[in-house]
């Protein structure tokens, strides 16, 4: 991680990219997307291999389960549109075929969040994890930042059963370029604390960093976690972190229920119950605005975090 | 399970070693009468399973496992085999028989259908049961996942068949449309549609509730190459004869209409709605048995 992020990079570019480098390093590898591969950036992958690139029109369910007969037959298929379609336009495909057969195929969500901000809450991907963390056999993976893309992306190929993987459409602050690889099913410590727990996933990451920096200042060091695999939890992580503190902040661009914040709130309730507080989209739908004043709006960003944090360490969380 | 035997009077091993075609034609319409009886059987046992459906796809089912098909039964998972994906997955009683009787499973495991630790699903599990190529029960996914595995064929240049069993429900799915328009784009090679056209869904007949028809003419519409006319899917000549047509094919993918009948071999359950899935009650089995029985002598005096 480095100190001061200016870097950016949006995560569908970094995508595109891995889906090229990863083609060549596994033959059996094969990309579907329904009409938006410009958008998604799976583009790139048909001009270098047209032969395993298969654009199957605005029908996502359709391509679901194309992707499932190939992966039934051999190959590993990456299926690819926005984050809203793909999680519940083709939810009956995932659910009955993807995950109930355990089918090695990366579901990959793009423009999630509010990241397609302008074209308002009818293209937001905000229930996303909550819908995918459901599905028995599914793992769940959202990137923290462009460089954890491609490793993501890899570690659902190597999976023997089906990854979803969430994508921000907008540059956004690199933040793990000099940093270890992205290991599936393990939280990333960002920095030690003791006063409060801030768990973090996706693009808010880079916000959770500046407000633990302007806690510490303030004399609250906070245990900064970003939790890039959302299923399976890294729990024992999670675990040492809270018995610690006592305190945790979840952070996400997803509604409150059912994403982070009902992972991290189901582990810790059946195992050792300390108070929490979830920063997210208050179950409501969002509307059409730029990117970050949007975020800002719905509570997402690092003054957010820094006032709800003080607000946990005090006892009076929201 | 009513224990009386079967007069059977042959077994799986000659009819797949029988070279007249005439001779295992017939042995094969005899099989698929026998399977009806042992269906109705598991149903009226369990009390539980789809007799309409089920019964309606016999003769298909027997062509395919006994006489189309690549496929190992020592070796399920053989990669170069042909797929069959089973879309109306609600057959799945007359799937398992099938595959028992060819050498998948157990004949005995039959009597565990839908029962709790049994491999035989309510509907057909592909990581359960031996034989099954893909799961199904909610339907409109098998023509995609079938396009997928003729896709896969292509990519991996290899040369296995897939086909795939559509019922009347899954013509109802948006999905299966998006399916026929997605194989005309890319025309993969050895992409078989069959449809078991028995024209009668869960609630009543297709007429009423969705009615499909013209259907040859939407299909043809739809850029798939069809077969001339419906064939009769309950006389297995005529269905052997459909898949000489679809081997003489160039054009891909094909589809192969059946006209079919829900309930076939019961007169009071043909083309009865209730009889989807509804229990097979005693005197029902009783007077339905005794149909089927009487209809497998005369078949088995025919050979």
């Amino acid at each position: 991680m480095t100190a001061a992020a200016t870097a950016q990079s949006a995560m569908r570019d970094a995508f595109g990219e891995a889906l090229i480098a990863l083609g060549a390093k596994y033959p059996q590898m094969v990309v579907l997307d329904a009409d938006v591969a410009t958008s998604t950036r799976t583009l790139g992958f048909g001009a270098v291999f047209p032969g395993r690139f298969f654009n199957v029109g605005v029908a996502e369910a359709n391509m679901v389960d194309i992707a499932a007969g190939m992966a039934a037959c051999g190959l590993r298929p990456v299926a690819s549109t926005f984050a809203l379609f793909i999680t519940l336009k083709a939810a009956d495909p995932v659910r009955n075929i993807i995950a109930y057969n355990k089918l090695p195929v990366v579901l990959a969500g793009a423009y999630a969040g509010l990241s397609d901000s302008y074209d308002g809450a009818s293209h937001h991907g905000i229930l996303d994890v909550a819908i995918m963390r459901a599905m028995p056999n599914m793992a769940v993976i959202v990137p923290g930042d462009s460089t954890e893309v491609g490793q993501a992306l890899e570690a659902g190929l190597r999976r023997d059963g089906p990854t979803y993987i969430r994508l921000c459409r907008n540059p956004t602050p690199v933040l793990f370029h000099d940093s270890p690889p992205l290991e599936f099913g393990r939280i990333r410590k960002l920095r030690d604390g003791g006063d409060v727990t801030i768990a973090v996933s996706g693009v808010p990451t880079f916000m959770a960093i500046e407000a633990a920096d302007r806690l510490g200042r303030d004399g609250v060091e906070a245990d900064l976690i970003e939790v890039s695999t959302i299923k399976p939890l890294d729990r024992a992580g999670l675990f040492a972190s809270a018995s610690k503190t006592r305190r945790v902040l979840t952070v996400e661009e997803h509604t409150v229920c059912g994403g982070l914040a009902g992972a991290v709130a189901e582990a810790l309730a059946m195992h050792d119950p300390v108070p929490m507080d979830a920063i997210g989209i208050r179950d409501r739908f969002a509307e059409s605005g730029e990117y970050m004043a949007l975020m800002r709006k719905h509570g997402i960003s690092a003054d957010a975090i820094v006032e709800r944090s003080m607000a946990l360490v005090k006892g009076a969380q929201a | 399970m009513q224990v009386e035997p079967l007069p059977l009077g042959t077994d799986v091993t000659a009819i797949l070693q029988e070279r007249d075609r005439c001779r295992k034609a017939a042995l094969m319409q005899y099989l698929a009468q026998r399977f009806r009886i042992e269906v109705l059987d598991i149903l009226h046992e369990k009390q539980t399973g789809h007799w309409g459906g089920a019964s309606s796809v016999a003769e298909l089912l027997v062509a395919l496992y006994f006489d189309v098909l690549n496929i190992r039964p020592e070796d399920p998972a053989w990669p170069d085999r042909d797929r069959l994906v089973v879309s109306k997955g609600h057959a799945s009683c007359m799937l398992y028989t099938v595959l028992a009787h060819r050498g998948f499973l157990p004949v005995d495991e039959l009597r565990t259908f839908r029962q709790l630790d049994s491999r035989l699903q309510g509907h057909p599990c592909m990581y359960l049961t031996p034989g099954v190529d893909m799961s199904t029960g909610s339907l409109g996914h098998g023509l995609s996942v079938a396009l997928g595995m003729a896709l896969a064929a292509r990519v991996q240049q290899k040369s296995y068949w897939t086909c795939v069993i559509l019922g009347d429900g899954d013509l109802n799915e948006g999905q299966t449309w998006e399916a026929f328009m997605a194989a005309a784009k890319y025309r993969p090679e050895r992409l078989v549609a069959l449809v078991d056209y028995n024209k009668v869904q869960l609630d009543g007949p297709s007429d009423v509730i969705m009615p499909m028809d013209p259907l040859p003419a939407k299909l043809l519409a739809f850029n798939w190459n069809v077969a001339p006319g419906l064939y009769d899917g309950h006389d297995v000549p005529a269905v052997l004869a459909s898949f000489d047509w679809v081997k003489q094919q160039t054009e891909w993918p094909t589809a192969v209409i059946y006209r079919t009948h829900k309930g076939r071999g019961v007169s009071f359950m043909e083309d009865q709605a209730y009889w989807h899935g509804a229990p097979v009650d005693d005197a029902s089995y009783e007077k339905g048995r005794a149909e089927l029985l009487d209809a497998l002598s005369r078949l088995e005096a025919q050979l």
